[in-house]
């Protein structure tokens, strides 16, 4: 985990969110190259530890950022952040492509997406979505590592086990733990 | 299709490895029906995949190739703008991912009997988990049976009690291999639940077991 500060962060997604406008508004390239600049290494790390080889990987976060460029017009920040739509964008497209199995998505809320997202709901989900990055990053090593291992290593937590050798009940309780200190920070 | 009173709700494990994007395809409907019924749960869902975003947002990254801007640039400039899909929200009886697995509504679904007037059928998904449609008749019971792994059993219709507790529309029973029990369908309507197993079930009684390699129950 690399460690920045509140406002940084804070200033960090305004500017993604900005940009994902722009693209959207204006298919501003600029911007574009600005999102691709931080995300895409991230997303190939993500898709390279969830077990695709660098070749498909590259390949697989290239749609991955088309995505996000061809769905700009999806994207409402006042339901995610930047960063959390991208990883689910990423996480379909590891479901699809590696794991080779449709992805059932929940239905859609009646009400649907307001034109223009609240800007003190935009606010409040960044400050939201930071105080868990903060909470996340606080976690005793163990814990952090097996919530890492969850989503990145794309592991059940039976394979969890055989990959750490700990037992399954530990598994279970360590990350249980973990949730609850995430509960605990969030409230 | 909210329902206001659903008190069996999805495990953490569950939503997480749902988020992560882990489960079987089986599970994933599962998971993806109840929170289509379960607005908890969707909130919920909401904030771990906040907990993956934060993880991308704040993880090492790898190196891009040298060309791949210019290469995504090339694949959006090839590509259309993906159209906002119209709002997936249930129209009649079946919420809307299963309906995408139904291929219609409940009065499409092609029901196999498996005796005892239960009715079932399996829904098109891959392998290393099965998800199928239970008919239990008003009254009537599903065999005594135990897991070998996990089993998921949603409420779509009626309810049905067990020795654990009594599951209205909505519900989600999770049973692992510690549980063995009869479903039994309230007596005022007939139950319609998915069932998702990631092994075959274990009947107690030696006919369903037999049974069981040619009805993949």
């Amino acid at each position: 985990m690399t460690s920045k500060n509140g406002t940084t962060r804070q200033i960090e997604n305004e500017d993604w969110v900005a940009c994902i406008a722009r693209i959207r508004d204006a298919q501003d390239e600029a911007a574009f190259a600005r999102l691709f600049a931080h995300f895409a290494p991230r997303v190939k790390a993500f898709l390279m530890r969830s077990g695709a080889d660098a070749t498909l990987a590259e390949e697989c976060t290239q749609e991955v950022m088309a995505a996000l460029w061809q769905k700009a017009h999806m994207f409402d920040p006042a339901r995610a952040s930047a960063a959390t739509w991208i990883f689910t964008i990423a996480r379909n497209r590891k479901i699809d492509a590696l794991r080779k199995q449709k992805r059932p998505e929940p239905e859609d809320l009646p009400w649907g997406q307001d034109p223009e997202p609240d800007q003190a709901d935009v606010l409040a989900l960044q400050q939201e979505s930071d105080q868990l990055g903060d909470a996340i990053a606080a976690l005793p090593e163990k814990q952090r590592v097996l919530i890492e291992k969850a989503y990145f290593g794309d592991l059940s937590h039976s394979e969890i086990a055989e990959q750490t050798g700990l037992p399954l009940g530990t598994i279970k309780s360590r990350i249980r733990l973990a949730l609850d200190r995430l509960r605990h920070a969030m409230k | 299709m909210t329902q206001p009173a659903i008190k069996h709700h999805l495990t953490d494990a569950l939503l997480m490895a749902y988020s992560a994007g882990t489960l079987p395809e089986a599970f994933s409907l599962t998971v993806a029906t109840h929170i289509s019924m379960c607005d908890d749960c969707r909130a919920r869902l909401a904030s771990f995949d906040t907990v993956g975003g934060t993880l991308l947002d704040r993880s090492e990254a790898v190196e891009v190739g040298a060309d791949s801007l210019a290469a995504t640039m090339a694949l959006i400039r090839g590509g259309a703008p993906v159209e906002k899909p119209a709002p997936r929200t249930a129209a009649d009886n079946l919420p809307a991912p299963l309906r995408d697995y139904v291929g219609g509504d409940l009065q499409s679904v092609r029901w196999r009997s498996v005796g005892m007037g239960v009715k079932q059928v399996i829904l098109p998904t891959s392998r290393d988990a099965t998800a199928r449609l239970l008919y239990i008749p008003a009254g009537a019971s599903v065999p005594d049976h135990g897991h070998r792994g996990t089993e998921l059993t949603l409420v779509l219709q009626g309810a049905f009690a067990d020795e654990v507790d009594h599951f209205g529309p909505g519900d989600i029973e999770v049973a692992n291999e510690d549980l063995s029990h009869t479903p039994v369908a309230d007596i005022g309507a007939d139950c319609i639940c998915l069932a998702a197993t990631d092994a075959p079930l274990r009947f107690r009684s030696i006919m369903p077991r037999l049974a069981q390699p040619f009805l993949r129950i």
